[in-house]
């Protein structure tokens, strides 16, 4: 494939928002209430479709006879390049919060530099989605600050939540080989710039929300390169069985 | 006790577009203001229907009581000349 970093960066970022997506998914008629189940899976529905406008790009530049329904549906697990913390499950509400908000503190700061990118489709995928991004994290730190802020119960939960998924977070900033060489060319997002800016706002919000930052030591990765926790295979199953079982099946 | 395991009840007012007033979409639970607004836009105006909310807890409207209906509605029943269109105009009166 001659644009295969392109190709790959592209699914760097769109894999994260399709898995997150169907996690969310899964919470649809099962929300806490239904105000927050719909907020969810608005919040579901938005992060598709993002999905859609990436995938569509990446197949277009592929140069091969893909739709964006292949790459969503048809790759084998170790070709997923989400990052470990989007595919962790909804043990509770406050890991659903805890997960969404460590998330999108981090995506709203990558499409705020994304929509400056020369590559048009990039910047402009990026800039339609901020604003339901921004949201996004609107949503979440507001629930965290509740939860954290709230009664000993929730106190103790949120911060279950977040010393769970605090374990993933430094692998949102690893670069893998296509994101150096898209950022060397300028395309893409040098992720390190905005790492500490990260944990600084981040923190700000756990102090606020009373809770206390963790200080892990160690952390995971792998997800980015395709080494994803055990969690990855059944989301697979889920999101895959239709397609595998009624190829080309549409609705 | 129930104060806390159940959220209070919210009125929820969308204005659809600029220029038109606010118009009672229905009622959602929350546990404040803050978060009435959340859960309007959430459930209102998934599907572009609004440019503007406003959010009232349900404790705070006084209605009228259905039992008084007699004595506060159907008196205006047979007043139709408080209808401006009771009234002839002259033709010389335009634009009215």
């Amino acid at each position: 494939m001659k644009n295969l970093n392109l190709y790959n960066y592209i699914l760097t970022i769109a894999d994260n928002s399709l898995i997150l997506a169907q996690r969310l998914g899964e919470l649809c008629g099962h929300g806490p209430n239904l105000e927050t189940d719909i907020a969810l899976t608005n919040i579901s529905l938005d992060l598709l479709g993002q999905t859609r406008s990436y995938y569509q790009y990446a197949a277009k530049i592929s140069g091969e006879d893909k739709t964006e329904d292949d790459i969503a549906f048809l790759r084998i697990e170790r070709e997923y390049k989400n990052c470990l913390l989007v595919e962790q499950p909804n043990t509770h509400f406050g890991h659903v919060i805890g997960r969404q908000f460590l998330f999108d503190s981090y995506h709203l700061m990558l499409m705020e530099k994304l929509q400056d990118s020369p590559d048009e489709t990039l910047a402009a995928i990026a800039k339609k989605g901020i604003k339901e991004v921004s949201y996004h994290k609107r949503f979440s730190s507001d629930w965290v600050k509740r939860l954290g802020d709230g009664t000993e119960e929730s106190n103790a939960k949120m911060q279950e939540a977040i010393d769970d998924l605090w374990h993933y977070t430094d692998e949102l900033f690893f670069m893998t080989e296509a994101e150096k060489v898209l950022a060397e060319d300028g395309i893409g997002v040098d992720i390190s710039t905005f790492k500490k800016k990260y944990y600084e706002e981040v923190s700000e919000i756990l102090k606020e929300a009373t809770l206390s930052v963790p200080e892990n030591k160690y952390f995971a990765k792998g997800g980015k390169e395709g080494v994803h926790t055990e969690y990855m295979g059944y989301i697979m199953a889920d999101l895959q069985y239709m397609q595998r079982t009624y190829p080309n099946m549409t609705w | 006790m129930t104060e806390k395991r159940n959220w209070p009840l919210w009125e929820i007012f969308v204005r659809s577009k600029n220029g038109l007033e606010h118009r009672h979409f229905g009622s959602l639970h929350a546990a404040d203001a803050e978060m009435a607004l959340e859960n309007a836009r959430d459930v209102y105006t998934r599907r572009n229907e609004g440019v503007s909310i406003w959010v009232v807890e349900s404790k705070h409207i006084t209605a009228s009581n259905p039992v008084n209906n007699g004595e506060m509605f159907e008196p205006a029943k047979d007043k139709v000349y408080r209808h401006p269109t009771f009234y002839d105009l002259p033709d010389e009166v335009k634009h009215m």
